[in-house]
């Protein structure tokens, strides 16, 4: 035994949510000498998980976007993760607990860290099937299948009613709204958030969450649920009755203290497990954490003072002093389209507090600062509708202000009024989840060389929270002058849209002068394509069209454009002709069928809505080209990066449920967007009702019919990190459908980076979804008459690339196997027989000089 | 095996070949040449095999430079091969056979 192991102690921590977390992750960083084992017992089934970011779950229901990096505690030996097995008892004389299951464990110390569990008024049914909580993964689980449920039962709109119109009720009903519910919100207290708006900035509030197609009943509550058939029905105490298909109650949370009352541990007189300003309990062993703890008698209900109880617990358990602060209890809502924050003494019940009010009801904005009368600290404040000024003032608490009051609260962008970061002294918190300063940024960007928000990320742990201060983090990197790399290659220090604005602006039209004028070399297999991608947009947007293989651009293209199929694992290629929308006519169908067994290739219905033939030889194509070509075909792009396919249902056309022609309309935007060169591929779907047979919201832009017209979701992705198209406008026409389809494809081929999927663009953009929205609803840039010209131009300018090689003698030559023996087989390619079709022989011994 | 010193075969005229793009040329003896010409009018040959992906395509890689050193990508799995050498760049272990190439009177000859 060596003498670590005979001084290591064990620490138990019982509850593993993001405190919990936090505790293990900071003490296994700062434990070097390896004082401690640490075994925690969890009663949710999976690792600790960014519950903050909770809601953000319903955006395509991957559990592991949620996730905490590092919580498996994967290749740690000295920590123990025990999940699904909650603790059911403390021993404190005998220093053990057990687990439900039975497992018992000694420990030195002990860390309670169980968080908080829902409060559920005692509302008669409040237990009925169809009534939920909001708090885990499992419990949005439960409701996705109650959602689910309704939709596919009921021919209306399916209704919710959110009990609680706090930060979380609003969160859960606006996710309830994406999800396609009507949510009621019902609040007993007579405004929206009471807890962190004044009456005006309520009814300011209470007017946007309307808009957002919330229904709200504030200063009632629900008398009883009841049963209805398959529905819930409920009352108010204001009279009203409601039709519900589910209930969720979001009505604030009471701390987890019963394992601490059942071992005779102190608890608060509001509950929670009593500890003093180090985080100890009654007993000098045992220490409660996070929104279970109820420092000096109050609990924190948000992540950032539980980070602190785990840190100073951390460094208490290595010997040092610890003691809790105090907490910043900021809180901004995370919804999309409705800003609202409140920071400090938002309420001003400091002595001598003098408000400052700025609302304008018109532009729908209302702003409160709170100041000391003396000398103008800022103590606190409240925004609704515009809280872009958010994350400069919440530093500033306790501290004078810059400019006088109505200066800090003009607009951000204005000109005269807004006060920039620059403002702020070093030791103003930017990341108030995780306690990181301006000057610990800087000093991240300035001494360890951060380049990137990422890298801050990582160096700092600022931003991985709750998200609100990642604007800040980019704008710290503008003030310390880092230019961020995004350059496209070792050829050019340019990113890809600096490279079309230059192709655009200066009407270079080859790859050689573009890299003679502004790179270096003579380029490579990541910037000749790039560089083709961004002349075959500019051709066909801006001037009048042209080939992709046209003169020099032909040397520039990746293997499959350049021979406009898609490369097999043999060398051989796979052929894709366009199926708009996935129909396909029997006689069409025929010809495939005909053109397969002719020429002997494989064939394959594909994930895209179409039918792929395998094997074609180099030298083959142009004849398979040809036979497809004269049948009506062309190509179906399947080897570009540019618009696959535009999947469809079968639409109002034939379906039972079908509310407008989905296939129809996937034809037509398929047939739009053809042919349009882009930095990576973009599929569409379109389907015909909310039961989205289509998946359309896997796509980057999917469409999904409405009554009253169309929802266009954008940003969606298959691949490895799926993720669903989040709703960019609703009930809209075909006209304005196309419209906005137009300037989100022209935005995007302009301005993401190269191999960028439009998930990722938007996630990358300052201002996520609601820029995009601007810009392209409100024309917030004023660039919208110029990207439809573009489209426009894109549409007329279309041709299809295959017939363009039919045409042309010089680019047919290019298609044989061998320069000087043309038309003799590539003897290398060999195929056996699967399943009565051909399949590929890879060569056993290539020829190798050595390996 | 006893090498001869063989002859420079003729492949094809020199047009045939897009500056910055390759060729598959066929021996005699059935062996595939790959053949480049670069930006910079430089002619290379190197084996048509991809040892990687066990396939004659590396003729039909986009070729490029790496810090001045000229390279074809395999158009497969993407390990780019120094024109010059057949050592790849990626993985210096593995390398192709690499040809002369010779521009003779406008035609490209392979010397095998
Ligand atoms: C042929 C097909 C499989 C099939 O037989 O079903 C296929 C084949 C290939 N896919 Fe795919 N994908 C095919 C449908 C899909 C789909 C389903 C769909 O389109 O509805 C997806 C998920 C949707 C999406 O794109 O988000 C899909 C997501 C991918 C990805 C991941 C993309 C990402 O954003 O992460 C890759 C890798 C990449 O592109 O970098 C990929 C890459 C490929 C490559 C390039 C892999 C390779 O290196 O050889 C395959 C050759 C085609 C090519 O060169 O583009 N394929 N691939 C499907 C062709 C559909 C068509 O008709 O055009
Ligand atoms: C939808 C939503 C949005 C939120 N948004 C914000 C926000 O924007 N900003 C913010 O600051 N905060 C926000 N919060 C609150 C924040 O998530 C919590 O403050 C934080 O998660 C508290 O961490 P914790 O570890 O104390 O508790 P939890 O994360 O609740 O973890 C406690 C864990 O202990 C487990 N446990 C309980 N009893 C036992 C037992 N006997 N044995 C073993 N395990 C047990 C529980 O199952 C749970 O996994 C939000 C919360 C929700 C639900
Ligand atoms: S999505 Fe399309 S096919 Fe599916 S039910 Fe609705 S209309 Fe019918
Ligand atoms: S303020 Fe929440 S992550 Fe920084």
């Amino acid at each position: 035994m060596t003498l670590a192991a005979q001084t290591m102690r064990t620490l138990v921590v019982a509850g593993h949510g993001m405190v919990g977390h936090r505790l293990v992750e900071v003490l296994r960083a700062t434990d070097t000498e390896g004082s401690w084992r640490v075994v925690v017992l969890a009663e949710e089934p999976r690792p600790a998980y960014d519950r903050v970011a909770l809601t953000s779950y319903v955006d395509g229901w991957d559990a592991r976007a949620l996730s905490l990096s590092g919580s498996d505690y994967a290749g740690d030996e000295r920590v123990g993760l025990r999940l699904g097995d909650p603790v059911r008892r403390i021993d404190r004389a005998a220093r053990t607990v057990t687990t439900a299951g039975g497992f018992r464990q000694a420990h030195d110390a002990l860390v309670l860290a169980t968080g908080s569990r829902p409060f559920v008024p005692p509302v008669p049914g409040h237990d009925l099937p169809g009534c939920f909580v909001y708090r885990t993964i499992e419990d949005l689980d439960a409701i996705r299948a109650a959602v689910e449920r309704a939709m596919t039962t009921r021919r209306g709109r399916a209704a919710a009613m959110v009990v609680g119109g706090g930060l979380l009720g609003l969160e859960a009903a606006k996710a309830l709204r994406d999800l396609g519910l009507s949510p009621h919100v019902v609040e007993m207290a007579p405004r929206l958030m009471p807890i962190q708006v004044d009456e005006g900035g309520g009814s300011l509030l209470r007017k946007l969450v309307t808009e957002l197609d919330l229904t709200v009943h504030t200063g009632t509550s629900a008398e009883r649920i009841e049963a209805d058939g398959d529905r819930l029905s409920t009352k108010l105490t204001n009279g009203t009755e409601l039709d519900l298909d589910l209930v969720v109650f979001s009505a604030g949370v009471r701390p987890r203290d019963e394992l601490a009352r059942d071992a005779g541990l102190a608890v608060g007189e509001r509950g929670g497990i009593l500890v003093d300003l180090s985080c100890r309990t009654s007993d000098p062993d045992i220490f409660a954490v996070g929104e279970c703890a109820a420092v000096e008698g109050r609990c924190y209900g948000l992540v950032a003072p539980g980070y602190t109880m785990a840190e100073i617990v951390s460094a208490q358990l290595l010997g040092a002093e610890g003691v809790f602060p105090g907490a910043d209890m900021s809180a901004k809502l995370k919804l999309m389209g409705v800003d609202v924050a409140s920071f400090g003494d938002a309420h001003a019940t400091t002595e001598g507090a003098l408000e400052v009010v700025l609302a304008d009801a018109v532009s729908g904005y209302y702003k409160k600062l709170v100041v000391s009368s003396r000398d103008k600290t800022l103590l606190g404040g409240i925004l609704v509708g515009d809280a872009g000024s958010y994350n400069l003032l919440r530093p500033l608490v306790g501290r004078r202000l810059p400019a006088d009051p109505a200066t800090m609260l003009a607009p951000e962008g204005n000109g005269n009024g807004g006060v920039g970061i620059q403002a702020l002294p070093d030791e103003a918190q930017i990341c108030s989840c995780n306690a990181v300063s301006k000057g610990a940024i800087c000093g991240a960007i300035v001494t360890q060389g951060c380049d990137s928000v990422a890298a801050i990320k990582t160096c700092t742990k600022a931003g991985t929270t709750c998200g609100s201060c990642v604007p800040m983090l980019s704008k710290m990197l503008d003030l310390c002058g880092v230019e961020r790399s995004k350059a496209v290659c070792e050829h050019f220090a340019h990113s890809r849209q600096e490279l079309f604005e230059i192709v655009k602006a200066t009407r270079i039209t080859t790859f050689g002068e573009l890299i003679a004028k502004h790179g270096t070399g003579s380029g490579c297999a990541i910037c000749k394509p790039a560089a083709a991608s961004i002349l075959a947009t500019i051709d066909t947007t801006e001037r009048n069209g042209g080939h992709i293989l046209d003169g020099e651009q032909a040397t520039l293209q990746d293997t499959n454009d350049h021979f406009l199929a898609n490369m097999q694992k043999n060398g051989t290629y796979s052929v894709v002709p366009r199926l708009p929308g996935g129909e396909i006519t029997p006689d069409k169908l025929i010809v495939l069928g005909a053109v397969a067994r002719e020429f002997g290739l494989y064939t394959k219905i594909t994930g895209g809505q179409r039918i792929d033939l395998f094997g074609a030889t180099v030298d083959q194509l142009p004849n398979i080209w040809k036979r497809l070509v004269d049948a009506g075909f062309e190509s179906g792009h399947a080897y570009g990066k540019a618009l696959r396919t535009v999947k469809s249902c079968v639409g109002s056309t034939w379906c039972r449920y079908g509310v407008q022609d989905s296939v129809g309309m996937a034809i037509e935007l398929e047939l739009r967007y053809r042919g349009l060169r882009s930095p990576h591929k973009i599929k569409g779907g379109v389907s015909g009702c909310a039961r989205e047979c289509a998946e359309a919201r896997a796509k980057d832009f999917g469409v999904i019919a409405t009554e009253r017209g169309w929802n266009l979701y954008v940003g969606g992705n298959g691949g490895t990190l799926p993720r669903h198209a989040r709703l960019l406008v609703s009930d809209v026409d075909s006209g304005s459908l196309i419209r906005y389809l137009d300037r989100f494809l022209m935005f995007y081929v302009r301005t993401a980076d190269r191999l960028q999927r439009t998930a990722s663009w938007i996630e990358d953009m300052d201002g996520g979804l609601d820029h995009l929205r601007e810009v392209i609803v409100d024309d917030k840039l004023g660039i919208c008459d110029e990207l439809d010209a573009a489209m426009a131009k894109h549409v007329e300018n279309y041709v299809d690339e295959w017939r363009g090689v039919l045409e042309d003698p010089e680019k047919l030559a290019r298609f044989t196997s061998f320069v000087n023996a043309p038309g003799t087989p590539d003897p290398t390619i060999s195929f056996r027989v699967e399943r009565e079709q051909k399949v590929p022989v890879l060569l056993g011994m290539p020829e190798v000089e050595s390996r | 095996m006893t090498v001869m010193r063989a002859e420079m075969v003729p492949v094809c005229e020199v047009d045939r070949l897009a500056p910055g793009r390759g060729v598959a040329a066929l021996l005699p003896d059935g062996r595939q040449v790959a053949i480049f010409r670069t930006g910079r009018d430089e002619f290379y040959g190197l084996s048509n095999m991809d040892p990687f992906g066990r396939a004659a395509v590396l003729s039909r890689g986009l070729t490029g430079d790496a810090q001045g050193v000229p390279f074809v990508a395999s158009p497969l799995l993407k390990q780019r091969f120094d024109l010059r050498t057949g050592v790849c760049l990626d993985d210096e272990t593995v390398r192709v056979r690499a040809y002369r190439v010779h521009v003779v009177d406008g035609v490209v000859h392979v010397r095998p």
